[in-house]
């Protein structure tokens, strides 16, 4: 089931060039009606509910219809996505309210050094990669010796 | 008809894709482009940070040897997957992946995602092979790193929203690919040295197992449109493995990986009449010897019997922890905060 689009909280991103959810979702789905600002979900049957448009939506405009397995009528689940953690605020249809707080990531935003720290000191012939052997933890690569 | 304007890339390596493996063939190529004064270029039909089937996160690694440990070696990983694939698999690439790939997940967890660590420090494992993860942002730390490698030292440019269609062929090498903007009216050509092929596989091929609403539901995501299997084909690439389908038995109540419940929460399935049948199953095996007899039990055998459930018409299966976990697995403390690299 798929994302949909709450028409009284969504401001179509204002002015800016494409919306958040245009943006980000991986299957193109999220486009933006002009005349109204409202962005909405144009093919709900090839939507992932990947909750990504959920997560970036500025004015959380946006929740996803889940499937009545996991999430039955009158239930919701709501991501709150933070620069390095997620709050799941997960509704039961008895009322009952619980949160769950995981981290999302352990460096700040914008800093994963590509080499992670290790040294390279290989050249083309070697069989290992970059970063190898140091991020092995290994002394050298494997290789079968005859 | 809009009037689309041709825009000409020329560059060394062309990587197609912006999805895990892309975004490791960026890292991987950029230090030697870096080196030997060349160009990458990486073409994503949406957007890196959030594109392929990583783009919702993970809760798990599902391949991890641990090497450095010294608990497993990449012989014990090739006797694994020979067995778990019932003797057919290429044993070479099965140990070149298995001997490289420990260093990928110690780069994942210095570029940020947070793996779960026991009280003395050590991965937690799902399986023998599986580690836990917080994995909502996997595909955001990986694109992050792929972006810094192929922009912070300038070897490198990234295209995204530009969807490929096809290779620009030069006789019989693939030179390139051609493809438009999904936003503006623009027409792609990359003219390419080398050409990497990392746009998916193709979902929706096969009707999934799903039923009722879920119907249609796919495990991968709905967005691979088999761009990789049309490009390779056009480039002239021979197409093997074709005849393996994967179309995972489906749990009543559950429609995605069930790796953790079996691994993690130690579930058992359970039938519509109450039985189990890994037990009631059990003499079939005999008849796959000798890989009905080794264990873990290869996971298409365990499938199998699942599937003569159903086909017998004893679903759908449930999947249930044996009994209530006696503790969360799941790691309730954050990690400290980073510090700020000055």
């Amino acid at each position: 089931m798929p994302s949909f689009v709450i028409p009284e909280k969504c401001d179509g991103c204002k002015a800016l060039d494409k919306t958040a959810c245009q943006h980000i979702c991986p299957n193109d789905l999220m486009v933006l009606d002009k005349e109204t600002m409202k962005a909405y979900n144009r093919d709900v049957a090839m939507c992932w509910e990947c909750y990504n448009c959920v997560k970036i939506c500025p004015t959380q405009a946006i929740e996803v219809r889940g499937y009545a397995d996991f999430i039955p009528m009158g239930a919701s689940a709501t991501p709150m996505r933070s620069t390095d953690s997620i709050l799941w605020t997960v509704k039961f249809r008895n009322g009952t309210i619980k949160r769950f707080k995981f981290p999302v990531r352990t460096t700040p935003e914008g800093a994963a050094a590509p080499d992670g720290g290790y040294e390279t000191k290989i050249d083309l012939d070697s069989p290992a990669l970059f970063t190898e052997p140091a991020s092995l933890g290994l002394p050298e690569v494997f290789t079968l010796k005859n | 008809m809009a009037n689309f304007e041709t825009v000409v890339v020329e560059t060394d390596l062309l990587i197609l894709g912006g999805g895990m493996a892309a975004c490791g063939a960026a890292v991987e190529a950029a230090y030697w482009a870096k080196q030997n004064g060349l160009k990458v270029t990486l073409v994503d039909k949406a957007a890196v940070d959030r594109s392929g089937a990583v783009a919702m996160g993970l809760s798990a690694i599902n391949q991890y040897v641990g090497l450095r440990d010294g608990k497993n070696t990449v012989k014990d990983y090739v006797d694994y997957v020979r067995n778990d694939l019932m003797g057919i698999t290429r044993e070479d690439l099965v140990a070149n992946i298995a001997r490289h790939v420990d260093s990928t997940v110690h780069l994942f967890e210095k570029w940020g995602l947070p793996i779960w660590k026991d009280e003395n420090g050590d991965y937690v494992h799902e399986g023998r092979w599986q580690l836990m993860i917080n994995g909502e942002s996997y595909k955001v730390v990986v694109a992050e790193a792929a972006k810094n490698a192929l922009l912070q030292n300038g070897v490198g440019q990234v295209f995204e929203r530009v969807f490929i269609v096809g290779p620009l062929m030069d006789g019989d090498r693939c030179a390139g690919a051609v493809g438009f903007s999904v936003r503006e009216n623009m027409f792609y050509v990359f003219k390419a040295r080398a050409t990497l092929a990392a746009m998916g596989g193709a979902v929706h091929v096969f009707k999934p197992r799903s039923s009722g609403e879920g119907m249609g539901r796919a495990w991968y995501p709905p967005w691979n449109s088999g761009s990789s299997a049309y490009f390779t084909i056009k480039a002239g690439a021979e197409m093997t493995c074709q005849e393996v389908r994967f179309i995972p038995v489906r749990f009543k109540d559950a429609y995605g990986p069930v790796g953790a419940w079996f691994l993690m929460f130690k579930s058992r399935a359970t039938n519509a009449m109450g039985g189990d049948y890994m037990v009631e199953r059990k003499p079939e095996l005999e008849k796959w010897a000798p890989y009905g007899r080794v264990k873990p039990i290869p996971a298409n055998l365990r499938n199998y019997l699942g599937m003569l459930d159903v086909m017998e018409g004893k679903g759908p299966s449930t999947c249930a922890p044996r009994k209530p976990l006696e503790r969360s697995p799941t790691p309730t403390r954050m990690p400290r905060r980073p510090t700020r690299r000055r």
